[in-house]
């Protein structure tokens, strides 16, 4: 496990992406708890999903609003799947499996 | 009476094995006993689907269509795993071997020695479908770890396998199953790179042009292309794959090889037994082979010269052999297919059908192009019949040209009908016409019984949706268009769906029920709502909504929470296609200064930005900024923020009018600026455009604006609503008529804040003025019919006066200073242990 930091890095309710050994992952923080972390480009048009508006369970792209669940990675489109990558939460740190 | 069953073998449990056997229980269930071959360990699999199993969005066990039970109920003899080598046409045997482990089914040597566990079957008659093989072109060591073929279902898991630890993969071949497995890779998040040694992508059903957009549209997706390279050697050190070595000499890094470049008939078992074949085994137009008893179906099959590598041939040939064996219609004859193919490549729509390019100049071709959305169609006609067409990007018209060309109809004397025609209305009732047993999607055999059922009793409104219920439409998807029109076409039993009036789709609540119940409990924060009006959780798709009525409900009491707005307007600047933001600064009436423009082109100078470029909107966009040089750019310009990235007020347009034209009746530009300055940046349901001309000539183009004025004769002013000029071209209607620039600040602001509360989130005002009717909208805003003008007048006043420019705000103390970061790059330092 790779360890990103201080929780408090990302704000609550949102995403930020971080580059962990040459790879975009993006990061949320959702209001109603939870710690998800997926691959940063949307398989649509690499759109930026850490800069999509995320809730519990999805987020939404930036770019032509494709959502994805944060927990399976199923895309909202039928034919597009994202990575989702094991994180956790240990003692306000994030520890994430790449 | 019972009669002796007739023994029927058949070799080959896939696409066309299973389905014929299918077909034949269908006429008659008691011809034969029959006894299935198949060299793969499963039941019969949707071959199709190997490219969702490996993009990751189908589940193998989902692409099962007979599963073993089905054998069973049906009586017939199921030999998985086991590879029939030859058929003793004397002795009327078949004889079989299983195939060895970690042999893949089509290798020639899959199976043992030839006296190691026979397996032999009596036959009356048999039907081979054995399919094709992967053609591997001679490329030296390939077979070594990490080189794979694309075919079997074993091969899609051993390919996500091996991915997991790469972090570059190569596909050789640009066809169109290249392209999948490209896309598929990429979901596993492997760097791809896709080489075609033809000079262009999918050469069997695109030309030149449309290869090449197909290439830039799919190197726009993230993979990359190397068209005219041949492979020659896989290079590996220690065991592992490093990188390929071409014909040029040149060589690029991966870490495995993924390679579909064509497929062959698998023709051993008719080679060994003594069966004509040239490039496939010969078949006459019974699907008989050389042999009486011997039948053929499927892509093995060598048919009129023809080999066929997709379903839509093999479903014909399977019908018209099962009504030949059961002796059902012993004269049904096959006489060949035309091939029309649509299919969906990465998400683009292709259609493909016959000729690609004319034969000679007496070829009519006609080309309609649009680059900028990668559309590209073109038709050949020949004799005034539809020889061969190609849409790529909009397919719109791929039905009908289907239809004109497999049934040869008369063309339309204009041959833009044929791509934008009258879209033919009759194509709805043919579908609505068709019984409830016809398959309306072949890939997953879904009829229109059960779309039916999906649309009326599953509440499926969208072709999406019907797919996540039935499966139709998610193979090739060429289906999809009939789907949309059963959705259409059944919505009128559809019953009243009151969430489609919801203002945001997970709060039941309309708009002006949800403004009262905002303003009654006094909810001001986006997650507040969700716990005192929804279920508890956020809904992201609300998020956004919520935030932009709570802001304009609460003004500066609302709780702004960053999370719910949209990345525009968190940080206050419009997010590009390469993941850059455009920065627009506020020119009130298009007017600006030689001061601003030279701290314009400094700040366009120190931080490198790659373009400036004069808007449509009479104002000057810096585009291709970093997000983390943002607050920078706006502490250095001290230009208020253009709000050309808010559902807001946005820009003002005027003309010189009195100022300098000699045409001009009124003072256009000053009124544009005092528009400007007291409406700007308001949030609204949508963005809203505004201009003001100084005559009639409108060269402010204020007819089409959301809020349009125009000077007329007499000094008077002409408020227009609702226009646009954008995807959708309308002239605004007229408001009414006044004399002073404060009469046309008061009735501007009053139909803004009346829009602001009652248009549904995202409702342009073209759209919202069309709903409401503008007589209906005079009547309140003019004639104050509801007696509101006066509370409507006193809010968009507060409104505009709480109005900070965001840019001064974030520049001089930024609410969240980590929102203008670009993306952390994190140094593995520590690894931690996981010992939980
Ligand atoms: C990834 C992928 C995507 C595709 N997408 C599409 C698409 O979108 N649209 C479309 O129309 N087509 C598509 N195709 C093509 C389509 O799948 C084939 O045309 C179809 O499967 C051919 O059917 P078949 O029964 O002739 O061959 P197969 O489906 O290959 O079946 C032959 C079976 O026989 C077995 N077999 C072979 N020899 C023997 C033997 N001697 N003894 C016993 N068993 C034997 C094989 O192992 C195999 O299981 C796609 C193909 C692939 C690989
Ligand atoms: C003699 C009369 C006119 C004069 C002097 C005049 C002048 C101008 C000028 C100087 C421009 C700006 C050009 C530029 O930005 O490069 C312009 C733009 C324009 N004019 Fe005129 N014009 C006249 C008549 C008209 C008329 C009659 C119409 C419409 C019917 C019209 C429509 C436009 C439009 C649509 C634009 C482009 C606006 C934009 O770029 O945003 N003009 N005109
Ligand atoms: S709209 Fe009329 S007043 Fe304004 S610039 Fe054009 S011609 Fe002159
Ligand atoms: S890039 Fe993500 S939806 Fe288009």
């Amino acid at each position: 496990m790779v360890n990103l930091g201080s929780i408090d890095k990302i704000p609550l309710g949102q995403g930020i992406c971080f580059i962990v050994e040459g790879k975009e992952i993006a990061i949320f923080r959702p209001r109603d708890g939870g710690l998800f972390a997926v691959q940063n480009k949307c398989p649509h048009r690499q759109g930026s999903l850490a800069e999509g508006v995320c809730d519990q369970n999805i987020v939404i792209c930036p770019y032509h609003a494709h959502k994805f669940n944060l927990h399976t990675g199923m895309g909202s489109e039928g034919d597009e799947k994202i990575k989702v990558y094991q994180i956790k939460e240990e003692k306000g740190e994030i520890l994430i499996e790449v | 009476m019972t009669h002796q069953k007739q023994k029927l073998v058949v070799i080959g449990n896939g696409m066309a094995g299973a389905r014929v056997i299918e077909e034949i229980l269908k006429r008659n269930r008691d011809f034969f006993s029959i006894t299935l071959f198949g060299a793969e360990p499963y039941g019969n699999y949707n071959r199709i689907f190997l490219s969702n199993v490996l993009n990751g969005t189908q589940k193998a066990v989902d692409t099962i269509m007979n599963p073993l039970v089905w054998y069973q109920e049906n009586a017939i003899t199921l030999h998985t795993g086991l590879k029939a080598i030859k058929i003793d046409r004397q002795k009327k045997m078949v004889l079989g071997m299983p195939v060895k482990k970690g042999r893949v089914p089509y290798d020639r040597a899959a199976t043992g020695l030839p006296d190691e566990n026979l397996v032999s079957v009596p036959y009356d008659k048999i039907i081979i479908a054995t399919g094709s093989a992967p053609f591997i072109p001679l490329i030296a060591n390939y077979g070594v770890p990490g080189t794979f073929a694309f075919r079997t279902l074993d091969e899609c898991a051993h390919i996500e396998a091996y991915a997991k630890s790469c972090h570059k993969a190569v596909v050789i071949g640009g066809g169109l199953l290249g392209l999948e497995a490209a896309r598929g890779l990429m979901t596993h998040d492997v760097q791809v790179t896709v080489i075609e040694a033809a000079s262009q992508l999918m050469g069997a059903q695109l030309d030149e042009e449309s290869g090449r957009l197909l290439k830039s549209t799919i190197e726009a997706m993230g993979i990359k292309v190397l068209c005219s390279m041949v492979t020659e050697e896989i290079k590996t050190t220690e065991g592992k794959i490093t990188n390929l070595v071409f014909k040029d000499g040149s060589t690029l890094e991966t870490d495995m090889v993924v390679v579909s470049a064509g497929i062959r008939p698998l023709t051993d078992i008719a080679e060994n037994s003594g069966l004509d074949i040239k490039r496939g085994i010969l078949c006459n137009d019974q699907m008989q082979t050389n042999d009486s008893n011997i039948f053929a179906v499927g892509e093995c099959v060598e048919h009129r010269g023809q080999l066929y590598g997709l379903v839509a041939p093999i479903w014909e040939q399977a019908g018209v052999l099962a009504d030949v064996i059961t002796k059902t219609n012993p004269r049904a004859t096959y006489t060949g297919s035309k091939l029309g193919t649509k299919l969906k490549v990465m998400g683009v729509e292709l259609v493909s059908l016959g000729e690609k390019n004319p034969r000679d100049e007496r070829d009519e071709v006609i080309v309609y192009r649009e680059p900028k959305r990668g559309i590209y169609q073109k038709l050949i006609i020949r004799d005034d019949q539809l020889v061969g067409a190609i849409l790529l990007g909009a397919v719109e018209a791929g039905d009908y040209l289907m239809r004109l060309f497999k049934e040869g109809g008369f063309l339309p004397v204009k041959r833009t009908e044929l791509l934008f025609g009258s879209k033919d209305v009759s194509s709805l009732s043919n579908v609505m016409d068709m019984p409830d047993s016809a398959q309306i999607c072949n890939c997953n055999g879904v009829s229109k019984g059960q779309i039916h059922d999906a649309i009326l009793n599953q509440g499926c409104s969208s072709v999406s949706k019907v797919g996540a219920c039935n499966k139709a439409g998610l193979g090739c998807g060429s289906c999809k268009g009939l789907i949309a029109q059963l959705i259409e076409g059944y919505a009128g039993e559809v019953g009243y769906d009151p969430s489609e009036h919801y203002y945001v789709p997970d709060i039941p609540l309309e708009k002006s029920q949800l403004i009262a119940v905002i303003k009654e409990k006094k909810i001001k924060s986006v997650s507040d709502t969700f716990k005192i009006l929804g279920d508890g959780p956020e809904h992201a798709p609300s998020k956004v909504g919520l935030a932009s009525l709570l802001h304009s409900i609460w003004n500066q009491e609302y709780e702004d929470e960053r999370d719910a707005r949209f990345i525009n307007d968190r940080v206050h600047a419009n997010i590009q296609r390469d993941g850059t933001f455009s920065v627009v600064p506020r020119i009130y009436g298009g007017v600006t200064t030689a001061d601003e423009l030279i701290r314009i082109g400094t700040v366009a100078q120190k931080y490198n930005v790659p373009m400036v470029k004069i808007t449509g909107g009479q104002r000057i966009d810096l585009l291709g900024v970093k997000k983390e040089n943002l607050p920078h750019i706006w502490k250095d310009l001290g230009i208020p923020s253009g709000h050309a990235y808010t559902k807001a007020v946005r820009t003002v347009k005027s003309c010189v009018g009195t100022d300098f034209c000699r045409y001009g009746l009124g003072d256009s530009i000053r009124l544009a600026q005092e528009i400007e300055r007291r409406f700007q940046g308001i949030e609204s349901p949508h963005k809203i455009k505004m201009a003001v001309a100084g005559c009639p000539r409108n060269c402010s183009e204020a007819y089409v604006k959301d809020v349009g004025i125009v000077t007329v004769e007499g000094g008077k002013w002409e408020i227009y609503i609702g226009g646009a000029a954008g995807g959708c071209v309308r002239k605004g209607d007229l408001l009414v008529i006044v004399d002073t620039h404060e009469e046309v600040l008061k009735y501007v602001g009053r139909f803004i804040q009346y829009y602001r509360e009652h248009a549904k989130y995202m409702e342009r005002t073209y759209g919202f003025v069309e709903r409401i009717g503008i007589n209906r909208l005079q009547s309140i805003l003019v004639q104050d019919e509801l007696g509101i003008c006066n509370r409507l007048d006193a809010d968009i006043q507060k409104a505009s006066d709480v109005y900070r420019d965001p840019w001064k705000q974030e520049a001089e103390l930024p609410v969240y200073p980590q929102q203008f970061k670009g993306s952390e790059l994190v140094k593995v330092l520590k690894e931690v242990v996981n010992n939980g």
